[in-house]
């Protein structure tokens, strides 16, 4: 019961933020909307018993990628955005009431694919599995022994995108 | 425990640590100007009560009364939540920091420890991740030169400080196998041969404890990493627009963050609270508390000590002693850990 108040109240404060990010006018005003998003994220990873997760996704989201995107918004000292005065008038008229029916089609597609919709939203498996899957140790089991070979991969490939960035974004002697 | 029992007893520990910590913070400040006055061949605050021990009262007051100015030109929300997030995230760092053993009082059977977390080691580096966004918020919002150009510092020192201070807890971790705080100091129980501990300090992690100190000197932006607040480049740092209690949150969330970073010393290098523990039952549950202290206060010496003796890095130094020197250290010590685990 508690757990499903929690989701609700924080699913609620994710989707706020998200809207939020997409309203206002100020990038860095944005930034900190991504934040929120973020950070209610991760309580939602901790009421499903990801706690590793749900850390990882502080430490590295809201610490780490987002201190740089408002790192960034700071050194270029970007300003409010411009808008065009008027835009297309079909976009504007048919633009929410579309989104809402494509999202629609979209989830109902998905919970019918995955079969989500016969075990129903935070069912009892999902929140009382909790210990199996969520803790660091059985993160770190998967990670180094079930699936090694993907794993290493993964760091070789972002290792490449490090020396790419580090490549491109060296000054010519 | 019913669930009424705890939430009390949960409150009353949540009480203790904060006023705790806030007087700790308070006398820190007292400390430090006492020991650089020292090591300056002066005497410090004399005039408030004997020894100058009411000067934090005094600071506390004339904070309070000071005027509270926001400069014209500050974007309002953001410059009023920067002080907030500051010494709100140094203040919760303390929540999952154990200060020693389980106590009985009565019936009541509970850790000295707010809350026994098993991610507590990434729920500290989380929080205080979370903390950069009050230097960085405040330098942005105040719209003066000065506080942008200490809290661009303060974002780019932090970040690569960081990489380097999460490495060089690895080593501990490989060597606890668990990421919670009091399983790392149960790790370190025990003595070789009677009189040496079992600290990871003397398990070979002492390239770990010093990358660890310099990255945390960094990180609380002290000196000699205190480029943040050069105060002869810099007016104040990124704080230089705040006044009255405002900028007072900002300095107790610097030494309250300061007070974390000793607590973490001595947990993952100096085996927490162990020590010897003799007399009567009341002295027993106590003495591990005691020891704690006595190593938090070490730490705060050394920080204060080093105030005292050391100038500051140039901006590139900074930058190329992190990332060219501690980085390389701690995979290195990372590395050799592992081997030295895996062999074994």
């Amino acid at each position: 019961m508690l757990h499903l108040v929690l989701f609700f109240i924080f699913a609620a404060v994710c989707v706020g933020g998200a809207i939020n990010l997409l309203v206002q006018k100020h990038p860095i005003n944005s930034a900190l909307s991504l934040i929120v998003v973020m950070g209610s994220l991760a309580v939602i990873y901790l009421l499903l018993g990801a706690e590793f997760v749900a850390a990882v996704q502080i430490i590295v989201y809201a610490g780490a990628v987002m201190v740089l995107f408002v790192f960034v918004i700071m050194l270029l000292n970007a300003g409010v955005e411009e808008r065009t005065p008027h835009g297309s008038r079909v976009a504007t008229m048919l633009g929410v009431p579309g989104l809402i029916v494509g999202l629609g089609i979209g989830v109902w597609v998905v919970t019918r694919v995955t079969g989500l919709d016969k075990i129903g939203i935070g069912g009892p498996e999902v929140m009382n599995g909790s210990e199996v899957f969520g803790n660091p140790q059985a993160v770190g089991r998967l990670l180094f022994r079930d699936y090694l070979l993907p794993f290493e991969v993964t760091s070789i490939l972002i290792l490449i995108a490090i020396m790419g960035a580090v490549v491109l974004a060296r000054r010519e002697e | 425990m019913g669930i009424g029992t705890f939430i009390v007893v949960s409150i009353i520990k949540i009480l203790i640590a904060v006023l705790v910590l806030l007087t700790a913070v308070a006398y820190t400040t007292l400390l430090e100007r006492k020991v650089v006055a020292h090591l300056q061949n002066r005497w410090g605050p004399t005039r408030v009560g004997p020894f100058g021990i009411w000067q934090p009262l005094a600071d506390g007051l004339k904070f309070i009364f000071k005027e509270d100015l926001t400069p014209p030109y500050a974007n309002k929300p953001l410059y009023l939540l920067a002080p907030v997030i500051a010494l709100i995230t140094a203040l919760t760092s303390m929540a999952v920091i154990p200060i020693g053993p389980w106590i009985s009082l009565g019936s009541i059977h509970t850790p000295l420890q707010i809350t026994d977390v098993n991610i507590g080691l990434l729920v500290i580096l989380g929080i205080t991740s979370v903390g950069v966004y009050g230097g960085a918020l405040a330098g942005w919002s105040s719209n003066s030169k000065y506080s942008m150009l200490a809290s661009l510092r303060a974002s780019a020192q932090m970040m690569s400080y960081e990489i380097a201070l999460g490495l060089s807890l690895v080593g501990v971790l490989i060597l606890a196998g668990s990421f919670s705080l009091r399983d790392i100091v149960d790790a370190q129980a025990g003595t070789w041969l009677g009189f040496i501990p079992k600290w990871n300090l003397f398990k070979g992690q002492f390239v770990a404890f010093f990358i660890y100190i310099m990255a945390a000197y960094a990180e609380t932006n002290r000196i000699p990493f205190d480029l943040v607040e050069a105060e002869t480049e810099l007016v104040g740092g990124y704080h230089t627009e705040y006044s009255s209690m405002k900028f007072a949150m900002f300095f107790m969330a610097e030494y309250a963050n300061m007070f974390t970073v000793a607590c973490l010393a001595s947990i993952l290098f100096l085996g927490g609270w162990s020590g010897p523990v003799f007399g009567p039952p009341i002295v027993q549950s106590l003495l591990p508390v005691f020891w704690f202290a006595l190593r938090v206060f070490a730490f705060i010496f050394v920080y204060i000590w080093v105030r005292g003796t050391l100038p500051r890095f140039r901006y590139d130094q900074l930058m190329a002693f992190g990332w060219k020197f501690l980085l390389p250290l701690a995979i290195a010590n990372i590395v050799v850990t592992s081997l030295v685990v895996a062999l074994k």
